[in-house]
């Protein structure tokens, strides 16, 4: 054998630190660490993502964060199709924060978001996988002195096929891990996945309904402190003073921390600091977003909408085609913020010393959470331990690491851990919302209805300028115009502009689906206005628009079908369809059927789901992301909206942040098109296509279009 | 001190009879299946059984949980319908993230032990005040008919 270079021996991770692993007692299911276990010396750890100890356990280290959305189970799918291993055979621990070993490609750094974790890591745990097993196999051809071709691996074994002698990954784990990494290796034939495709149970399952899982509000430190805040009511604003005299009486309560814009109590638990911080006398300085309401906010972009933006995208002469065509359409749209009220309130827990800095949460974006601890705490990062867990829900919330700083910053006022956690209203009326944008529309139409001419101009912030300014290049936020720019209708004319418009009164990044869920309700609808117009049935119109777009068309058919396209309602009820495509290459159709009383009340009974994703992981995953992607964009659509009043968000709590409950959950229907296509996100698009066929099932029963969500507010104005 | 009976076995807690029984489960007996979600019994996150009644322990005082049994998610495992209720969310893999699931669970548990067999509109008012923005509605739903087969199963000595 070759020497082994400095390079294969920290990729190859040879036995430093041996195998060495006592007390590991086989389980019959899988199991999921805690994601703030410490790694295990492994004697075979080929890549950052796979670990073989000398007792055959198989640990595969995950860097995608676990929210719900089952990427545990199908990131250790890949890796698991090409090591040769079952799922019941491995353990899945979270990874360290690490840029270099686990940056998403599409986003730059260990980031889980805009449903990307299937896409971007498709192809290298593949072929991490495939590494290992290749590197096994090889182990086990020298060990009997055969041809590697003779020898099959199969759930952790190796076998010599003619001879029938057999190797287990733990017995080759030393012998493997002396071998060069090999730099090409062959990827397994998609028509031959054997894992890969089929409805594989989640391996997170257990600990959540028994609640031993971990999420980052459970952990517990000895002598740790609970603490709650009040943060200034309006962004920008300062706190001036506080009498915490009245708070300091309270039993249980230990310390009152005052940071520039925010005040924390610390005590012993929960229910202390809650009462200590009612008790406090708080005195704001609002500054200069004291003043603004919602309708500023409106006015605001209003304005800016009459300016031209940045050229997205440009086919013929769109606005002189409009001018020109015999029938002309124009429209408004607009979108509210959103909070994101995942059900585990904002939380982190921090023991900050001089010169050391832990800290334990729930981000899905743990490198840059690390670096803002150590920022925070005026740290080299190496001085800062940073623990995942799993979250309780993401949906965009937690790639922000605003609570990890504040976290920090109370932390180092106090002596020994604390465990920060925001009350529900502080979650609601401190979230990083998803933005308001005001959308302009025309398109002109032919003699025949047909669309000649489609003009969009998308008025908001450029949300990426702030937290990817690489990417917000020449005036455009690719997430922004997403879904908007891709528009699949074939219409001679296009011209979409993007203008980028900021109100800083409140923060605002990202909401499951972001600048699709915002713009495939705007042209979904518009497109639904222009069928109407031309008196043409909503899906045959759109269909007639697709000719180049066949799998658009494919899940178009499907959901049309499936649905009963057609077929007779009772008065008071309608059906809407929706069609999207976008940045996340995923095709979807939607037909949603709702009734709308005479009150003006919502009641959505059925959604059927037409899904194109290419090639599927794990079909229950993606099922079970449609149709909570569908609910969670109900909820949006129907009733969500955060409003201001001198400059503070008005909502509060689930009273007045109404969600879908069971009762109110229509039956849904998907249908998956499989085919062998790259994999597409699917996080995201459930959400983003829901509101446009709810509005247009809405129109399809009263006549009323809705142009600005959420729609009820609409139908009976409060 | 304040006496509870928990899961089945004796606490001697150190706190005001107001606390909610929440934190005193969490932050004072290191017991953190049952989740905080609201705080004011909107969300069904913290529910808990007294004598097998479904309760918000959020806002429970703990006084008024001193002489009765108090169940949590970590023993619902060991009633029968908590039991055939966790058995059937493994089945159809009902959970995403998973932090309001202790609720759904002692919710469905406890409509499960008062009607062996729900109906849509049962599981309507029984779980109407769990929220979940997973969004894993329709399968909790699935799961309670099926833990709910396994006991007419059972009844028929099947």
């Amino acid at each position: 054998m070759g020497p082994v270079s400095r390079r294969q021996l920290l990729f190859a991770g040879a036995a430093t630190g041996g195998g060495f692993l006592i007390g590991w007692r086989r389980e019959a299911g899988p199991r999921v660490l805690a994601a703030a276990d410490k790694a295990m010396p492994a004697a075979f750890a080929p890549n950052a993502f796979i670990r073989i100890g000398r007792d055959g356990r198989v640990t595969l280290i995950i860097c995608q964060v676990e929210m719900g959305q089952g990427t545990y189970t199908s990131m250790s799918m890949l890796l698991a199709e090409e090591l040769e291993v079952g799922l019941d055979q491995v353990q899945v621990e979270h990874a360290p924060p690490n840029d270099n070993l686990y940056a998403n490609k599409f986003l730059g750094d260990q980031e889980t978001g805009a449903s990307s974790s299937v896409r971007a890591f498709d192809e290298p745990l593949r072929r991490a996988g495939a590494t290992a097993r290749t590197m096994l196999v090889t182990a086990a051809a020298q060990t009997w002195k055969v041809d590697q071709a003779s020898c099959q691996a199969r759930r952790g074994v190796v076998t010599h096929t003619p001879t029938g002698r057999k190797l287990t990954y733990g017995v080759l784990a030393d012998r493997a891990a002396k071998l060069p990494v090999p730099t090409q290796v062959t990827l397994r034939d998609p028509k031959d996945f054997k894992l890969i495709g089929t409805p594989a149970k989640r391996l997170d399952t257990a600990g959540k309904v028994n609640g031993s899982t971990q999420f980052g509000i459970d952990v517990q430190l000895p002598g740790m402190k609970i603490a709650t805040v009040a943060a200034s009511p309006v962004v920008g604003g300062k706190l001036v003073s506080v009498d915490d005299s009245k708070a300091k009486a309270i039993k249980g309560v230990r310390q009152i921390v005052v940071l520039d814009d925010a005040v924390a109590v610390v005590a012993d638990h929960m229910w202390a600091a809650k009462q200590g911080l009612q008790a406090l006398d708080i005195r704001w300085d609002d500054g200069p977003n004291g003043t603004i309401s919602t309708a500023d906010v409106v006015q605001g972009l209003a304005a800016a909408a009459q300016t031209p933006g940045v050229v997205v995208r440009n086919e013929g002469d769109a606005a002189a085609a409009v001018g020109g065509a015999p029938r002309k359409i124009e429209s408004v749209y607009e979108v509210p913020f959103l909070a994101h009220a995942a059900m585990e309130p904002i939380n982190c827990t921090v023991h900050v010393r001089p010169d050391h800095c832990e800290v334990w949460t729930g981000t899905q974006v743990l490198t840059r959470a690390h670096r803002g601890a150590a920022k925070a705490a005026g740290l080299p990062v190496e001085k800062v331990t940073i623990h995942n867990h799993y979250l309780g829900g993401g949906f965009g919330r937690r790639l922000e690491f605003d609570y990890v700083t504040q976290a920090v910053l109370i932390g180092q006022k106090v002596d020994g851990p604390v465990k920060v956690i925001w009350s529900r209203e502080e979650d609601i009326r401190h979230d990083v919302y998803r933005p308001y944008y005001y959308d302009r529309m025309s398109a002109g139409l032919n003699a025949e209805g047909q669309p000649t001419a489609w003009t969009h101009r998308i008025v908001g912030p450029a949300i990426l300028a702030r937290y990817a300014p690489p990417a917000f290049k020449d005036g455009i936020d690719p997430d922004g115009v997403d879904g908007a720019a891709q528009l699949l209708y074939e219409i001679p004319a296009i011209r979409i502009e993007f203008v980028r418009h900021e109100e800083p009164v409140l923060n605002t990044g990202f909401w499951r689906g972001v600048g699709v869920t915002h713009n495939n309700f705007v042209i979904e609808s518009f497109i639904d206005e222009l069928a109407a117009a031309a008196k043409q049935d909503p899906v045959a119109y759109r269909r007639a628009l697709l000719g180049k777009s066949p799998r658009a068309q494919a899940v178009l058919d499907v959901a049309a079908k499936a649905a009963g396209w057609g077929r007779p309602l009772p008065a008071g009820w309608g059906r809407g369809v929706s069609v999207l495509y976008s940045f996340w290459n995923s095709y979807l159709a939607q037909v949603a059927e709702v009734e709308v009383s005479k009150a003006g009340e919502i009641r959505v009974h059925r959604i059927v789901c037409a899904v194109d994703c290419g090639t599927v992981v794990n079909p229950d995953t993606v099922k079970a992301q449609v149709e909570g992607g569908i609910i969670f964009g109900i909820s949006g659509a129907l009733w969500g909206e955060v409003t201001l009043e001198k400059g503070r968000v008005q909502q509060s709590n689930f009273k007045d942040v109404r969600v879908l409950r069971i009762n109110e959950t229509p039956a849904i229907e998907v249908h998956l098109v499989r085919n062998l296509e790259a994999p597409g996100g699917m996080g995201e698009p459930p959400t983003a296509v829901t509101a446009a066929s709810l509005a247009n099932a809405v129109f399809a029963a009263t006549g009323k279009r809705i142009r600005r969500l959420p729609l009820e507010r609409q139908l009976r104005p409060v | 001190m304040i006496a509870l009976k928990i899961n089945g076995k004796s606490h001697k807690v150190d706190a005001e009879p107001d606390i909610p029984l929440l934190w005193v489960l969490r932050d004072l007996l290191g017991m953190n299946g049952t989740k905080f979600g609201c705080g004011v019994a909107l969300c069904g996150a913290c529910t808990v059984h007294l004598d097998g009644i479904p309760r918000r322990s959020c806002v429970t005082p703990v006084s008024a949980a001193v002489g009765h049994a108090i169940t949590t998610i970590e023993a619902i495992g060991t009633t029968d319908a908590g039991k055939r209720v966790q058995k059937a969310w493994l089945d159809l893999d009902v959970v995403q993230c998973g932090y309001c699931q202790s609720g759904q669970i002692m919710a469905a548990a406890a409509l499960l032990a008062k009607i062996p067999a729900p109906t849509d509109t049962d599981i309507d008012q029984a779980m109407a005040g769990n929220i979940c923005r997973c969004g894993t509605y329709p399968r909790i739903r699935e799961a309670i008919k099926l833990a709910a087969r396994k006991t007419t199963t059972a009844g028929k000595g099947g």
